[in-house]
């Protein structure tokens, strides 16, 4: 039953998310709208430290591949593209989509979304950082970008002006699922029920194949049919907020009620109250219900009015990882395994001067993944990971270093070493005013 | 007393936000919510992430999906961003909550709990 519903579709839920889900939804899913979810905390820092390299980069590496892989069938079908692939540069990103959209000979209306882009007004405001309680200037560290959450607005602005795809940079997530029902349905601002009953919606599909049996996927206790072929969702919503999410046929993954109260708590600390630019949605009293194979009605989420203040991203230039990797196997691995770190530990700190207590330890195959709670005494292999942030990146190199100079220098039978080095990126968050924060929407017609 | 392995009754599905590791137990028989509302307890929860945890672990019931979310914070010191562990969005960390026993005898059969 199509016709009063609108077809939101999940092309995408992070950045290094696959393309061939996308087109195969493009291609045949009759979608309205096609949404590519691309942006997380550190994904935005991580591009504003790029950008701070290379003026023109800054926005999704993988956005030129998606484009041109989902427009000609996207021009087809009259389906319109929505993605905060921008990330920290969605004017150069929406030019690169205006080449794209020209390269294929697929006439389109780009709209970039900007105005989340916020540095200049947290210096001049100095908020209180959350994760340290103190005003930002207090942070030690060099502030490289600071982005807020931007709602549904701007993307509802977008598609009023006619655009077929909207890059955005900070969006909130459920956002870009939110804008095309506002514009659909013409949604009132402030119909706190029907904004949170989108903005579930939106928070289900966000994350695209983690619906439909991605990260849910058990062999023994939750089977996930052909996983490598995993189908992405996508929703018929309708009016009145309620949406059956469905996927695919001859696609792999399942979609059921497990799979969707599974995702409708990702990433949820208070499922009463879960906080957007748009609203304060409730998921609390959301059922699911089996409507058919691959098909599942949800209803009963709502919501409250829309905080007063904007979250905000804060990255900080976070010095640089070094790493080391070496593997250990058969009796006394794990003995090997930390006498070679006591051998990389002592010569960081004696040798090179590196800070001991930046020095991590892993032994991967002993319990490393339950950080030291569970630990097997006996693992028949291990594989000894040291890292490190350091200020420097030639202090960094050295952590690799050492661990590569354990071949000739360490216990017996080390073998398979890795290493890397790095720039990282600290993110923290604090809260601004709304007021101080102004979307803004530019089109530019390919 | 005998135990049951949560791995046994429910599936977890892990989260992060900030420091804290977001974790939401669903019962995979709806009939065995309140099993785990009474032995779930945010206090049995802390105490097997043990030291880890630096406040107090939160516990949320949804009786309609049904499920529990915990909040515990402090389990991803750092937080994804902030340390250089290999897993730093403790994304592995719900499996080992599926290792907790729990107090309760094993069904066999036929019979009910």
């Amino acid at each position: 039953m199509r016709g009063t519903t609108v077809r939101l579709g999940a092309g995408a839920g992070f950045a290094g998310d696959r393309i061939d889900p996308a087109v195969d939804l493009a291609r045949r899913g009759g979608l309205d709208f096609l949404i590519f979810e691309c942006l997380g905390e550190r994904t935005v820092a991580a591009a504003h430290a790029r950008r701070l390299s290379d003026p023109s980069t800054g926005y999704d590496p993988l956005l030129a591949a998606r484009l041109r892989a989902v427009l000609p069938h996207t021009h087809r079908g009259g389906t319109r593209v929505v993605t905060n692939s921008g990330a920290a540069n969605p004017e150069a990103a929406g030019e690169l989509a205006a080449r794209v959209a020209a390269e294929l000979g697929v006439p389109s209306r780009i709209a970039v979304v900007g105005g989340d882009d916020v540095l200049d007004i947290v210096r001049r405001v100095d908020p209180v950082v959350w994760e340290t309680d103190a005003p930002l200037s207090a942070c030690p560290e060099e502030l490289i970008s600071a982005n807020a959450y931007l709602g549904a607005a701007p993307v509802v602005e977008a598609l009023e002006q006619g655009a077929d795809v909207i890059v955005t940079g900070r969006l909130a997530d459920p956002a870009l699922f939110l804008g095309p029902l506002v514009h659909t349905y013409g949604w009132d601002a402030d119909d706190w029920e029907l904004l949170g009953a989108g903005t579930a919606v939106g928070h289900l599909l966000e994350c695209a194949g983690q619906l439909t049996g991605g990260y849910f996927a058990d062999p023994g206790t939750k089977p996930v049919p052909d996983l490598a072929r995993l189908g992405f969702p996508f929703a018929d919503v309708a009016a009145d907020g309620t949406a059956e999410l469905r996927k695919l046929a001859d696609t792999g993954g399942r979609l059921d009620t497990r799979t969707c109260a599974e995702q409708l708590l990702y990433e949820v600390d208070d499922p009463t109250a879960y906080l957007t630019p748009d609203v304060v949605a409730d998921f609390s009293e959301v059922t699911f219900t089996g409507t058919g194979e691959n098909r599942v009605r949800v209803s009963g989420a709502s919501g409250r009015p829309r905080p007063d203040q904007l979250k905000v991203s804060l990255g900080f230039r976070g010095g640089w990882l070094g790493e080391g990797q070496i593997s250990y196997a058969g009796p006394r691995a794990l003995d090997r395994a930390r006498l070679a770190a006591d051998v990389v530990r002592e010569r960081l700190v004696r040798v090179h001067g590196v800070d001991e207590s930046a020095i991590r330890v892993e032994y991967i195959g002993a319990g490393a993944a339950f950080r030291g709670l569970v630990v097997d005494p006996q693992p028949f292999e291990v594989r000894l990971r040291v890292s490190a942030r350091v200020p420097e990146p030639d202090q960094a190199e050295v952590i690799g270093w050492e661990v590569e100079s354990l071949y000739t220098n360490g216990p017996a039978a080390g073998g398979g070493v890795t290493r890397t080095t790095r720039e990282t990126v600290v993110v923290r968050s604090c809260l601004l005013p709304r007021q101080l924060v102004t979307p803004f929407v530019h089109l530019l017609e390919a | 007393m005998s135990t049951v392995l949560l791995d046994d009754l429910a599936d977890v599905r892990a989260g992060d936000k900030g420091d804290a590791l977001m974790l939401s137990v669903f019962p995979r028989d709806p009939a065995d919510a309140d099993l785990l509302s009474t032995h779930l307890t945010a206090e049995v929860v802390a105490r097997h992430f043990g030291a880890a945890v630096t406040g107090p672990v939160t516990r949320t019931v949804l009786p309609r999906l049904p499920a529990f979310v915990f909040a515990i914070p402090g389990v991803l010191a750092g937080g994804v961003t902030g340390s250089t562990v290999l897993d730093g969005h403790g994304k592995t960390l719900s499996y080992h909550l599926l290792t907790l026993e729990l107090p309760i005898r094993p069904t066999t059969e036929g019979e009910s709990i």
